[in-house]
């Protein structure tokens, strides 16, 4: 089975870091995985977009092509790829204006205040988001993202990390009984 | 046993220099191909290995043709603005007979187009961009695991050949990440340039046969020889004399050309029984497997033939299957340069109908599949 994951929002929010991750995990449980971008010129601001496809069986096309699940970051985000999403769930964070033309099934977490308020740093939201996308898809166990998530985070950074990983598995799970 | 991990095309690159002995690097950091310079950067001087950046793509061309002069293997990485400005040393390289590769991860052009845009509109200019009759041999990976074993090859081939080789990446190859299991090293075959045995003697353009490769020696060996961009003869000095420079030229391109077959590099799939064929490489083709399987699975009888080799052009199997088909279809990401040698080889044989983008967004396979369906346009 192949599943699409396309992340969305503004370069600097870690969300190809997150691909990276949500890729690497799904390895680690030995399935197939790519991971493709893309990205202005800017090392920060303007739009990004990271897509992860996962399968079990061998990936010829690595782009998203009617992805299972569209997480977007910011507003600009969830109207570019919102319109596009045919059979899959539309993720945004909270502070997202959602926008009635956008049909696909939406749901709203609050991924950047848990980041700011609830773990106390901003820059986190990249892996609260990789725990949201992770809980709500089922596509990797929660033990392998974890180990994935440590596989790649700085050294003296690894509980913060998983403090959010954990935040975002958490959101899932009350998003999935909402 | 090697582990599967993820690894993006440009990071199996520089892997695949690293294993064929890479110890010089010289480069201009541009994108799509930064990350090639910057692994470089880190892994070289754990080897005893030289990074430099220069001032310049033609600075860094210089510096590995220099580099590969003194015994090393010398790489470069770029992208089309690049290497534009590095053609006249590609052409250099060809005619003093040092070995090099170059990386040219594609994006698109002309000038500096869009830095992290999509494109392969680097076909001809990996061919003929330097000027005169010049041998070169350009490699296409169309995955992240041929971006590993093409950069050995290239090195393989520049170390045997005494020729400048190019591996034709692209954006999307080069920033993709995918799950590789890389092969066990004491499974590779490593080339390395043959040296003449003593000074005396020493000949350094003197090849022994119609096409052959003369013997190389490093500088600072103890060896004395002049290297020129000159037309020279077998002493390395200049000539003014039509035959000798003429006959300098004749054997430059034989050599790439008695060794296509060796170098021959392609994958097909469903081939063999197909009546539409589609001809696709890089990152166009994964486009289109997806295309030729989906076709397959509706029951429509397509086929993928996929050069590996873009330079020297694998003829003979693409004629072989060029009389047995109804239609190919060439889909590139620019308006038309592989398609040329693909009607030059099919000479008629099938028609060849061409399917360019230049939006720099990956051919989406029902792009590809569309053409198969719906017949000649």
């Amino acid at each position: 089975m192949r599943t699409e994951f396309r992340l969305s929002g503004s370069g600097g929010q870690g969300l190809l870091l997150a691909g990276i991750v949500l890729a690497e995990g799904a390895i680690l449980d030995g399935k197939n995985a790519v991971q493709t971008q893309s990205y202005g010129p800017e090392a920060r601001g303007g739009s990004s977009k990271a897509e992860v496809v996962v399968s079990d069986d061998d990936i010829d096309y690595p782009k998203a092509t009617d992805p299972d699940f569209l997480l977007a970051l910011t507003t600009d985000a969830y109207k570019t790829y919102g319109k596009l999403m045919g059979k899959g769930l539309i993720i945004v964070d909270s502070t997202v204006c959602l926008d009635p033309a956008i049909t696909a099934r939406t749901v709203s977490v609050p991924i950047l205040d848990t980041a700011a308020t609830a773990i106390g740093k901003k820059v986190v939201a990249n892996i609260v988001a990789l725990g949201v996308l992770g809980g709500v898809s089922g596509v990797v166990k929660q033990a392998t993202l974890e180990k994935a998530v440590l596989n790649r985070v700085p050294k003296g950074t690894e509980d913060l990390n998983l403090k959010a990983l954990r935040a975002g598995f958490e959101l899932a799970a009350k998003a999935a009984k909402a | 046993m090697p582990e599967a991990k993820l690894m993006q095309g440009n990071e199996a690159c520089t892997l695949g220099a690293l294993t064929a002995g890479l110890s010089f690097f010289a480069g201009y950091p541009i994108t799509p191909s930064t990350e090639i310079a910057e692994l470089c950067s880190e892994e070289l001087p754990k080897v005893g290995g030289k990074f430099i950046q220069m001032e310049d793509e033609i600075g860094s061309i210089a510096a590995i043709i220099g580099a590969s002069l003194t015994g090393r293997k010398a790489m470069t990485a770029t992208s089309g603005p690049g290497f534009s400005l590095m053609q006249e040393l590609m052409g250099y390289a060809a005619i003093s007979e040092v070995p090099i590769v170059v990386i040219d991860v594609q994006r698109v052009g002309p000038s500096t187009g869009m830095p992290t845009s999509l494109a392969q509109g680097d076909v001809m200019q990996a061919r003929w961009g330097t000027h005169g009759d010049h041998p070169v041999v350009v490699l296409a990976p169309g995955n992240v695991r041929e971006c590993f074993d093409l950069t050995i090859k290239a090195f393989n081939i520049a170390e045997e050949y005494r020729v400048p080789v190019v591996v034709l990446s692209d954006e999307t190859i080069g920033h993709m990440r995918e799950k590789v299991v890389l092969p066990e090293l004491k499974s590779l075959t490593i080339v390395d340039r043959k040296a003449p045995a003593a000074p005396a003697g020493y000949l350094p353009y003197k090849a022994d046969q119609d096409g052959g490769v003369p013997l190389m020696a490093p500088f600072g060996k103890g060896y004395r020889w002049h290297v020129t961009g000159l037309s020279h003869d077998e002493t390395g000095f200049p000539t003014n004399k039509g035959d000798v420079a003429g006959a300098l030229i004749q054997r430059l391109m034989r050599k790439v050309e008695k060794a296509e077959p060796l170098l021959r590099d392609y994958a097909t799939e469903s081939a063999d029984d197909c009546d539409v064929l589609v001809l696709a490489f890089g990152s166009s083709a994964m486009s289109a497997t997806s295309a030729v399987r989906q076709a397959r699975a509706a029951g429509v009888k397509a086929g993928l033939f996929r050069p590996k080799t873009i330079w020297p052009f694998p003829e003979e199997p693409l004629r072989e299957l060029a009389s047995r088909v109804k239609r190919i279809i060439v889909p590139e990401m620019n308006l038309g340069q592989l398609v040329y040698e693909v009607e030059r080889v099919v000479a008629g044989k099938a028609p060849v109908e061409r399917l360019s983008k230049v939006n720099c967004e990956l051919f989406r396979p029902e792009e590809i599949l569309a053409s198969i369906m719906g017949g000649s346009k």
